[in-house]
């Protein structure tokens, strides 16, 4: 092939020419054209080397079908591989090269797996598994890295941004060609609200690539005035540079905007590309067909190129692939080729159809070129690209000499997006191809989408599908007037590759997977005759292309081989997306420190002013711990705020417990139902500690109840389990009960709380409520709970509450006052050496205590398990009740709460340890629990645990062995009670 | 796929969470609570589920909108959806 710019003619901008670069050579191009046609038109003909076989490769089409030329393009951090040279549009400076060629693409070493085509033969994959491991690891698994890649990533952070936005419309129009647009602008002048999603920079489609002409107008100017009225009507949205590439359930549609691919880079604040969600009531799919290849001997030779590509070439970019053409047609599309390429004054050698004689309207092409009737391409002749084509007829094979083959084998309509729902199409022998018959899923295909590909006949049937469609949805809009247009020549046939005609050379099947017409044979005689095991075993249709040009001939080919019409060979389904989108796309804007939201506490300022380090809980940010200068490590600083507390007073942010209103008059009946104990009996001013099963009666969590009033709770639940617990009660309200009269309020992020802890802590809180409402142990002892106010009127909850056994309060204050509270808590405690203290101190003292938390509340356990089996009230129902008192769920071999002590106080246990009997072996058999929360106690001057322990309680004072096969150490602990620290509970009365 | 919440309208799924099989809890009287057939009721409740290819009647909850649960009949074989309510309203 060697391609060259057509002196006249094209929708290029000849004024506006444009420099690039492809492997290091400076070409030029002008505005208007693909990476491909510019290619062309400087007479590049190898643009890259096959996947498997490194064999050259040349430009086989002219759209996004194209398995052949993938390069890539930019570099550094922007290098995109596997880009389709076909639709890439020429930019000034554009700078791509050549893929999977080492080390050049004329000199390919790795061209020798062309002689090693044995072992990549169908079902390579599967048979080179079975070789013995260490000849894969060592020999194969390197060759064929290197050997079979497409492009390479860039390997470094994208700099370009992503976007994803949604819209919604009465009818999505996919593909701006002649049945998109005059669907288009039927629903349009109807008034209804339409979404056309083009994936070229022009609308137009086949418009701007055949030579068709239409009411006096040629095709671009035929689709510039539909075009023109389409963007007049205020409710039409063009979505030009976008593919339609998945469809989803009720009229779903995920469509990638390619914004800035065109451009060198994106202009400032400009993302790269956009993901539109689409909703649709109705859809039109005018995606158009692909044309098919024809399978002969080395028809992969560069030079061999669809003849609808060869038209789009010379019409729309005024390129010529080649100087001297063979046209290998079974259908009239191959002769118009043929007319476009003498129209242009390119020589046509000759046109071989595999049907019997030159078809009615072509008689001036006739005229003036050789014509084989009933005759194929036996082969290609040439080093490196065609140079001659061997044609086989009746009489033998004569060789013409030709730099481009242009073949149609027929067309295949675009239906992927249908597919995606698991319609399978159906053969229609007419049109030889593959179509879906009616509307599907709100989907109606049309124009060459459904198998109509005469021009006069694709505007009509846009029409029709959009009239139809709205008919649907209850909308009415009228037929337009269609440009009169003589129904021109559009049969379309087939000529598959026979069994039994296989030549020396290979006979490609799949381009892009170096699949050949030998492999899909191979594959018959082991037996993998299914469409579906053809598919895996050989690889057809499997890459990146999804097989669209090469699946039907694949499928023909073993219908066959086993003597079955390709209706009843069946047909393989493709899944999203249509095309290959980018990761970047994917995830548009959830990137870093936008994947998910940032939560942060009211007193969020207050705790970074402290030079808090923050651990992520979930969405929340909390305050870790409070490092003071001179503190060399985390442990420093944790050992000081547990010690601060434990001796004096600490202060600490709990906002992120989640906080349910529960109000009503049945509102302690609701309690009663959904807590495994009975918040009824929580007299007013109290609260209590809390269980809450699921309803197969494991935990689901725990928290505290208060009770402000007769009819007025408020919950309090873990961080974690916030959300859930919140669904969870609504389901108990709305679902389960729908009968009590209660209502729930979420209120986690209207307060700002505080959790002030230590035996000097009843000092803090009296000095900041007002009124002098004492807070003595008699006046204000542990469990009490009050509303009141603090600081001089901001209103507040008080609750006696305590998670690190120390006499501590929680206070709650509106969150807008969160921030000026901690102040004044600060002041206030200042006298009595108040510090601020984070989740790992707070963790030090629960583990101290023995509270269950987020490790022990795991989805696994039980109350049993926990120790607070006698907290059930077994005389009510409750979610969990019935289920909770299985045998299972109570046996003493469970795994249970204990505690561990290391026998020598400065080894440290470590949290998923193993728990072992003492001496015995580490297996699973020996298996009996493991450590679930660990922590340094400065307090008792040892490491400590929590352990989930087979008859745990049983066993208290027993040593055993704490196993850590992962950062490998064995330490010798004795269990104990879960709470290591004041079982009695002196210190919840200090102050 | 959409939802059309009673409340809200047509919403994307995103904004729901699922549940599995809209079924009933079992009602028991607080002395057979401990019964033989308590436990049976209750444990076909959580565990038993249909699965059916076809109607099937769900419990969604609408987490990004009303806070409501919902009862949503939907056709597991071809996901449309065939009648949406809240489930205080909706009686089977
Ligand atoms: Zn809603």
């Amino acid at each position: 092939m060697s391609g060259f710019r057509l002196a006249r003619g094209g929708l290029i901008d000849r004024s506006r020419p444009l420099s690039f670069r492809f492997d290091g050579r400076s070409l030029s191009g002008f505005a208007g054209d693909t990476l491909a046609s510019a290619l062309i038109a400087n007479g590049v003909s190898t643009v890259g080397r096959s996947f498997k076989l490194h064999r050259p490769r040349g430009i086989l089409g002219a759209g996004a079908e194209e398995p052949n030329a993938l390069v890539e393009l930019r570099s550094g951090d922007r290098r995109e591989p596997n880009v389709k040279a076909t639709v890439a549009e020429l930019y000034d400076g554009l700078d791509a090269s050549s893929q999977n060629r080492w080390p050049s693409l004329r000199f390919d070493l790795l061209a020798v797996n062309g002689l090693l085509k044995p072992v990549f033969a169908a079902g390579f994959y599967y048979k080179t598994f079975m070789w013995p491991a260490a000849f894969w690891e060592k020999v194969y698994e390197p060759l064929i890295r290197r050997a079979a890649g497409l492009g390479r990533a860039s390997g470094l952070p994208d700099p370009d941004r992503y976007e994803r936005v949604f819209a919604a419309c009465d009818l999505l129009v996919v593909g701006g060609g002649p049945a998109g647009l005059m669907a288009t602008l039927t629903a349009g002048r109807a008034g209804a609200d339409v979404i056309l999603v083009d994936e070229d920079h022009r609308p137009g489609g086949r418009l701007l690539a055949d030579g068709v002409s239409a009411g006096g107008m040629d095709g671009p100017a035929l689709a510039a005035q539909l075009v023109g009225e389409i963007r007049s009507l205020p409710n039409v949205r063009v979505l030009s540079r976008t593919t339609a590439a998945a469809a989803f359930d009720h009229g779903t549609f995920i469509a990638v905007e390619r914004v800035a691919d065109h451009l060198p880079l994106p202009q400032p604040e400009m993302p790269r590309q956009r993901v539109w969600e689409i909703v649709a009531e109705r859809t039109v799919l005018a995606t158009g067909a692909s044309e098919r290849p024809l399978v002969f001997a080395d028809n992969d030779r560069p030079g061999v190129m669809l003849a609808g590509g060869v038209s789009q070439y010379v019409n729309r970019h005024a390129v010529s692939p080649g100087r001297r053409v063979v046209v290998a047609t079974a259908t009239d599309a191959g002769w118009a080729t043929a007319r476009d390429l003498v129209r242009a004054g390119v020589n046509v050698a000759a046109v071989v159809d595999a049907r019997g004689s030159a078809p009615r309207g072509f008689e001036d092409v006739a005229a003036e070129v050789a014509v084989f009737p009933a005759a194929r391409v036996d082969r290609t002749l040439g080093r490196g690209k065609v140079e001659a084509v061997a044609i086989a007829q009746a009489g033998g094979t004569v060789e013409v000499p030709a730099d481009l083959v242009a073949v149609s084998g027929g067309f295949n309509p675009a239906i992927q997006l249908i597919s995606h729902f698991g319609v399978r199409p159906t053969w229609e022998p007419a049109i030889g191809g593959f179509v879906i018959g009616g509307p599907v899923h709100g989907i109606h295909p049309a124009g060459a989408a459904a198998g109509r590909y005469d021009l006069a006949a694709c505007l009509a049937d846009g029409a029709r599908a959009a009239v139809a469609a709205l008919s649907e949805i209850g909308r009415t809009a009228a037929m337009p007037d269609l440009p009169s247009i003589e129904p021109g020549p559009h049969a379309a046939g087939t000529a598959f590759w026979k069994p039994g005609t296989l030549r020396p050379g290979r006979a490609f099947v799949d381009l892009q997977h170096d699949v050949t017409a030998a492999d899909v044979d191979l594959a018959h005689r082991e037996g993998y005759v299914s469409v579906e095991h053809l598919k895996r075993y050989t690889t057809l249709g499997m890459a990146t292309d999804q097989g669209r040009t090469s699946n039907v001939d694949g499928l023909a080919i073993m219908a066959a081989l086993r003597g079955l019409p390709i209706a009843d060979a069946g047909v393989t389904l493709s899944r999203p997306p249509v095309v290959p989108l980018s990761i970047g796309a994917v995830a548009g804007a959830r990137t870093g420190h936008h994947f998910r939201p940032t939560r942060l506490t009211p007193i969020h300022a207050w705790a970074e002013e402290q030079g808090a380090v923050f651990v992520d809980t979930g969405q929340w940010k909390r305050p870790q711990y409070f490092p003071r200068p001179g503190e060399t490590s985390w442990l420093d600083t944790v050992n000081r705020e547990v010690m601060a507390v434990r001796s004096g007073v600490g202060v600490t942010d709990v906002s992120t417990l989640g906080k349910i209103e529960i109000h009503g008059p049945d509102a302690a009946a609701f309690l009663d139902r959904v807590y495994a104990n009975r918040p009824s009996r929580i007299p007013v001013g109290r609260s209590r500690y809390a269980l809450m099963l699921r309803e197969d009666g494991f935990v689901m969590d725990d928290g505290t109840v208060a009770r402000f009033a007769e009819d007025r709770f408020a919950a309090s639940v873990s961080t974690a389990h916030a959300a859930a617990v919140w669904r969870h009660m609504l389901f108990c309200q709305q679902v389960l009960w729908p009968d009590l009269d209660v209502s729930l309020a979420a209120v986690t992020d209207v307060w700002a709380q505080f959790a002030i802890a230590g035996p000097k802590s009843a000092r803090v809180v009296a000095a900041l409520v007002d009124d002098g409402d004492p807070v003595s142990r008699e006046s204000f002892g542990p469990m009490t709970a009050r509303e009141l106010t603090v600081c001089g009127g901001i209103s507040a909850r008080l609750a006696a509450v305590s998670f690190s056994g120390e006499r501590a309060f929680e206070l709650a204050v509106p969150a807008s006052a969160g921030d000026a509270v901690v102040r004044r808590i600060m002041r206030a405690g200042d006298e009595h050496g108040i510090v601020a203290y984070g989740t790992e101190a707070m963790a030090v003292m629960r583990i101290e205590k023995g509270h269950p938390a987020g490790a022990e509340l795991n989805g696994q356990t039980t109350a049993h398990d926990l120790g607070f089996a006698k907290m059930l009230a077994r005389d009510k129902d409750h979610v969990g009740r019935v289920l909770s008192q299985r045998p299972a769920l109570n046996d003493p071999a469970r795994p249970r709460l204990v505690g561990l002590k290391p026998v020598d106080p400065s080894t440290p246990l470590k949290g998923g340890a193993h728990v072992l009997p003492a001496g015995a072996a580490a297996t699973a058999d020996n298996d009996q629990g493991w450590v679930t929360s660990s922590a340094y106690s400065p307090t008792l001057a040892s490491h400590i645990a929590l352990a989930l322990v087979t008859r745990g309680p049983e066993r208290h004072g027993e040593v055993v062995q704490v196993w850590d096969g992962i950062r490998g150490s064995v330490v010798q602990a004795t269990i104990a009670a879960p709470c290591h620290l004041d079982p009695e509970g002196e210190r919840l009365h200090a102050g | 796929m959409r939802i059309t919440c009673p409340h809200c309208g047509p919403r994307d799924l995103i904004e729901f969470t699922v549940l599995g099989e809209a079924r009933t809890r079992p009602a028991v009287a607080v002395e057979d609570l401990d019964s033989p057939a308590a436990v049976d009721a209750f444990a076909a409740y959580v565990y038993d589920r249909a699965n059916p290819a076809g109607i099937h009647r769900e419990h969604w909850f609408h987490g990004f909108g009303c806070q409501t649960w919902l009862v949503v009949t939907r056709d597991t074989l071809n996901h449309a959806v065939l009648a949406v309510a809240d489930v205080r309203e909706e009686r089977p």
